[in-house]
């Protein structure tokens, strides 16, 4: 079984700040072949298209996975209004994931809803990885405690200053990359913060891997709605898909103007 | 059981159940939710000459009821198509039909010449594809375009010939009398009714292309209307589709004219549905107690 789509159980939903949720989901078939960075497909009930949403956590034991969404209009709103013991109409799990090479140093970058994905390689690295967390303000802030508790280093920057560090997350990603150079860099959240991680990532010669967004149909590769333009060796632009050639890709691969 | 199998042009259809071009692509990835051989059929993503890579994203919106899509034709191109994925549409055990898009007439021709040289069962030309700044729907808003281009691929292939009409026309009717004229085969419709939806809070379109083709649930009873009206004035079949999301819709539609059913935004919402909606059929006939699909086709008693 590479992906599928049921009815699973919800075990557990959190708020975790204003319009961010956290649900545990029982679907020990899909939690088994689950990998970092992958994403399921949610239908909101009485709507037509399903919702992609990363993966933050993924417990092959307890054959759970965890997600964390905001509320962005009324498909999210009506996930949002399930409830634990409801069941969740989910197709999973989707996409190309993270590479998890073996490393010593990794960064991993997120920005608002993009710090969610980040988590299940805050588990797989351990001590290994410095997380950074960018939001807009303190009352946005999501985490914190959960990376902290897989033994990455976390450091937090907001845009108004309200908690840790007043600077965009490439502040102390430079400053870390000059501490020392990390094997590898990965990143989540909005296109522009993804486009200056993969610019300091060139710049100093480090493997980045970024998780991109689009609007989904299918979610499996045969629609060909989400796309995304990515550079090939020959320079030629090609339309790629987030559902199954990303959402994770390779930052040199995107073509960030195209 | 009912006896679900159909024909359309005089090519065998195990049931009325055909994915729609567009939302199946050629088939591998639903390949892994269900066997391929379960489909009536499978229409493939149009196929232009060469490779394109569509329109900008995003290229679907959500709608009351349905979707807004602006894909814009992305395709590897016919070669590719031949080389790659028509090898193993074959080996399904179902039938295929090569949705085709030229640009232009000439293109279109070649494209089926090309495909003459395989074992496709089916040709369906797509005269209304309303994502695309050349061909595509201008060929099929005018008789004397859709006339024209079905005239010429007639006289490229000998493969039963569908081609597919826009419902943004004055008179779906008389685009379908022309190309009835014209050697078709037989007729798919509708394809997407041109829509548009604006983020209120941004001032912008939610598709980049600005507007984009509106499928799903919405416009079924657009294509009802269309499928009885157009039944009712040639006499080729209809495959008919647009909004069809259930084996009741599948019997609607089959009852207002159609000789067999694509499916297309249902997959999205349940990607089981072609599967679903086959059963579905059978279900509604064994308990009508209708012996056969064909049986239904054209059955409608209007007032």
């Amino acid at each position: 079984m590479k992906y599928e789509q049921n009815l699973y159980r919800i075990l557990k939903k959190e708020n975790l700040a204003k319009d961010i949720y956290r649900f545990v989901i029982e679907c020990p078939a899909v939690a088994g072949v689950a990998s970092c960075g992958q994403f399921v497909h949610i239908l909101p009930k009485g709507y037509t298209l399903r919702r992609p949403i990363s993966i933050c956590e993924i417990d092959a034991d307890k054959g759970t996975l965890t997600i964390v969404f905001a509320v962005r209009g009324e498909g999210t709103d009506a996930i949002a209004s399930l409830s634990a013991g409801d069941f969740i109409d989910m197709l999973a799990p989707l996409g190309h994931g993270f590479s998890l090479p073996q490393a010593e140093r990794v960064l991993l970058i997120g920005g608002g809803i993009g710090v969610p994905p980040m988590l299940t390689l805050a588990q797989h690295y351990g001590s290994h990885a410095v997380m950074i967390s960018g939001f807009r303000s303190a009352d946005a802030v999501i985490l914190q405690n959960d990376f902290n508790a897989a033994g990455a280093k976390t450091i937090l920057c907001t845009d108004d200053g309200s908690a840790g560090l007043h600077a965009m997350v490439t502040v102390p990603l430079e400053e870390e990359i000059k501490t020392a150079k990390p094997d590898m860099i990965f990143t989540c959240g909005p296109t522009p913060m993804l486009r200056a991680v993969a610019q300091l990532a060139e710049k100093y010669d480090i493997p980045c891997e970024v998780s991109m967004e689009e609007r989904m149909g299918c979610g499996i590769g045969a629609c060909l709605v989400c796309a995304c333009k990515t550079k090939r060796e020959n320079g030629e632009i090609h339309a790629s898909h987030v559902c199954k050639d990303g959402p994770v890709f390779n930052a040199k691969e995107v073509a960030w103007n195209g | 059981m009912a006896d679900l199998s159909v024909k359309v042009a005089g090519v065998s259809f195990k049931n009325p159940i055909i994915p729609a071009s567009g939302v199946f692509g050629y088939g591998r990835e639903y390949a892994e939710l269900f066997p391929l051989s379960t489909l009536g059929g499978i229409a493939t993503k149009g196929t232009t000459i060469t490779k394109r890579n569509g329109n900008d994203a995003p290229r679907i919106a959500e709608t009351t009821a349905g979707m807004l899509n602006s894909v814009g034709l992305q395709n590897p191109g016919i070669d590719a198509f031949i080389e790659t994925e028509l090898p193993y549409l074959l080996e399904q055990d179902t039938t295929i039909l090569a949705n085709i898009a030229g640009s232009t007439i000439d293109e279109c021709v070649e494209i089926a010449q090309k495909l003459e040289q395989t074992d496709v069962h089916m040709i369906e030309l797509n005269i209304s594809c309303p994502n695309v700044k050349q061909g595509g729907m201008a060929f099929g808003a005018t008789c004397e375009g859709a006339e024209a281009i079905t005239a010429a691929v007639r006289k490229a292939t000998t493969k039963p010939l569908v081609v597919k009409l826009s419902p943004n026309v004055t008179s779906i009717t008389d685009i379908a009398k022309c190309v009835e004229a014209a050697g078709a085969d037989a007729l798919s419709l509708i394809n997407t009714v041109l829509g548009m939806r604006i983020d209120v809070n941004t001032r912008r379109p939610i598709l980049k292309n600005n507007m984009g083709g509106f499928s799903g649930p919405a416009i079924f009873p657009i294509a009802v209307r269309m499928v009885w009206q157009t039944a009712n004035a040639v006499s080729i079949p209809i495959i008919g589709m647009g909004g069809v999301a259930s084996g009741k819709d599948a019997a609607e539609l089959m009852l207002a004219g159609a000789s067999a059913v694509q499916v297309g935004a249902a997959i999205f919402t349940d990607p089981y549905a072609p599967v679903r909606i086959i059963n579905e059929l059978n279900d509604y006939l064994d308990s009508h107690g209708i012996a056969a699909a064909r049986d239904l086709i054209g059955g409608v008693q209007p007032w």
